[in-house]
């Protein structure tokens, strides 16, 4: 079972969805065995930002009714610091587990900006670098005169990725959010400013407040104030937004929402996606995408 | 620094101990590498876990290996939320998940250094699998709130106690015991496990008498694998550390002062450096 994703050719249709899964770090924690079963038929890296982020002041979890709500803040070394150490050590590391595979595996960069032209810069940066297959946009990024997601917007999404599109001819994949309106309104607003695929869902926006009987009781918990809800709670919720996406447009769609086990992929597949992403069950299990993955392939595949 | 093997394992209880307050989980390990002492793992039970109250726990609990020999891995419970909760409900032949081991251990003593061993509450059982390995004599303070809670100090021998409530050994705080230990002769490293409170101290005075400290922090943790970012404390100078992965245990250099971790929840406070929710009142063993 090998699937064309763009033009690229990916091995199943499991891969990460991004900031959900650090491969340098995993490589620390786990060595070559990492490598003997990589997970991932594509890689999508955490999100990079032109300037260096420290990230959120903690505490960044809280964990709810079966999921996780998380307010990490994006932390990453800046487009610079990711393009001269990381990303030589993680397409070495690619390389060796493709080879491992007997397989490539495509890496894929996700990039947020404010602007159209933050966001130009960082698409433009990617495409120079042959180690990277594929950018990914995240869009959820507050307009700094409206304050409303770019992404959450259909027209400002469509202006926006109309300015980015032209920096790369590569595969380039728009993350939706699912905090507006009108989901399949910004996907079709992506295919038609040149969009290759959108990605979704990212999480739901979510808070939790400190217990009562703590010190900072009755206010936010979280360091960052709210915070993004993932894992089984949200799995009904992606399951709906990604059929009426896939209903909407013809680029390809990667559906994440809570996949936990090989059925819950193919409830996303049905739907109409192409690939099927896992975030936060690799918290769970790191090796959870690729017991999926088998799962998937068709009887007598190699895995 | 043992690598764990990229795969959770499927693994059954061998038996569950009552230890004063606390429970020792025993749980038959063969497969596991040899963790360095301080390496903590991410324990689920295999059934029944989510679904509870409020749908939690959902994710996996940090907890430091007590003890690693004959085939088995032990560590050391204390129900104060949803996680150690089933955790301590399991017996014998009930089946678990474990990832592990994880993270950073100690590192032993230089040369001509004396070893002191200071533990708070649940936090000692790292210095447990500790005492094991370290090929010399060694200083154990060990701080627990009462009675019930001190029988904990079973898992090492030769402890020095102190209790809250003055009920074995000294009656205070164990970083007393440490600071008139230091005075005598501060040619030592400390290894210290315990809460942040505790841990602060420790580190002041250890700073103030130029003697090294190895700190085995918690902090909320999702992954224990460097792939949530969740588990972070502020490093000296600016920036955060991973605990997972720079840690648990950090040297105390590296550090500006020892901070309240992060948690996901009000009893849900995940800690490689001892077990994993620790209930928020855990700080008055010290």
């Amino acid at each position: 079972m090998s699937i064309d994703f763009c033009g690229l050719r990916l091995a199943h249709p499991v891969i990460n969805g991004s900031g959900t899964f650090d491969a340098l770090a995993a490589e620390r924690a786990f060595g070559e065995s990492l490598c003997e079963a990589f997970p991932f038929a594509a890689f999508v890296s955490k999100t990079i930002t032109l300037e260096p982020r420290e990230g959120n002041p903690p505490p960044r979890l809280w964990e709810a009714p079966a999921g996780l709500i998380n307010s990490i803040g994006l932390p990453n070394k800046g487009l610079d610091g990711y393009l001269s150490e990381e990303l030589p050590r993680l397409a070495e590391l690619l390389a060796r587990a493709g080879a491992r595979q007997g397989q490539p595996l495509a890496l894929i960069t996700n990039v947020m900006g404010s602007t159209a032209e933050e966001l130009s810069r960082l698409v433009e940066a990617c495409d120079l670098r042959a180690e990277i297959a594929g950018v990914e946009l995240n869009l959820s990024c507050p307009n700094v005169k409206t304050g409303l997601d770019i992404g959450a917007d259909p027209g400002q999404l469509g202006e926006v990725l109309q300015a980015v599109r032209a920096h790369t001819g590569k595969p380039l994949i728009v993350k939706l959010t699912p905090n507006t309106a009108d989901v399949p309104a910004c996907a079709q607003a992506a295919q038609d400013a040149g969009a290759d695929a959108v990605s979704l869902i990212n999480t739901l926006r979510a808070m939790a407040l400190a217990p009562r009987a703590s010190a900072g009781a009755r206010r936010p918990w979280l360091g960052g104030g709210s915070g993004g809800l993932s894992g089984p709670a949200i799995r009904t919720v992606a399951l709906a937004q990604v059929a009426a996406v896939a209903e909407r447009v013809s680029i390809p769609v990667v559906g994440m929402g809570g996949v936990q086990t090989a059925a819950h992929a193919r409830g996303l597949l049905d739907a109409g996606a192409t690939l099927v992403a896992v975030g936060t069950e690799s918290f769970r299990d790191p090796a959870a995408a690729r017991a999926i993955a088998r799962e998937l392939a068709p009887p007598g595949t190699p895995g | 620094m043992s690598q764990a093997p990229f795969a959770r394992r499927l693994l059954t209880v061998a038996a569950i101990e009552a230890l004063g307050a606390y429970r020792v989980l025993r749980v038959a390990d063969p497969d596991a590498p040899q963790p360095q002492p301080g390496q903590f793992a991410m324990l689920a039970a295999a059934e029944r876990w989510g679904g509870g109250e409020d749908e939690r726990p959902y994710l996996p609990r940090a907890f430091s290996i007590a003890r690693h020999a004959g085939g088995e891995s032990h560590f050391l419970l204390e129900d104060v939320g949803p996680g150690t909760r089933r955790l301590s409900e399991l017996r014998a032949g009930d089946r678990m998940w474990a990832l592990g081991p994880l993270g950073q251990g100690f590192t032993p003593p230089g040369e001509g250094r004396r070893a002191i061993l200071l533990g708070g509450g649940v936090g000692i059982a790292p210095l447990a699998i500790l005492q094991d390995e370290l090929q010399v004599s060694t200083t154990v303070l060990l701080g627990f709130r009462d009675r019930a809670h001190a029988q904990g100090a079973a898992l090492l021998d030769g402890a020095r106690l102190a209790t809250d409530d003055g009920s074995s050994g000294h009656h205070g705080l164990v970083t007393e015991l440490l600071a008139a230990d230091l005075e005598r002769d501060p040619h030592a490293v400390v290894y210290a496990c315990g809460p942040p409170a505790m841990l602060e101290v420790v580190r002041a005075l250890c700073a103030e008498h130029g003697t090294p400290a190895q700190l085995a922090l918690e902090a909320g943790m999702a992954c224990g694998f460097g792939a949530c970012f969740g588990c972070v404390v502020p490093a000296r100078g600016g920036g955060y550390l991973r605990v997972c992965l720079d840690g648990p245990v950090i040297d105390a250099a590296e550090l500006e002062r020892v901070e309240e971790p992060g948690a996901y929840g009000p009893e849900g406070r995940a800690g490689a450096g001892a077990e994993s929710p620790t209930e928020p009142g855990a700080g008055r063993a010290r």
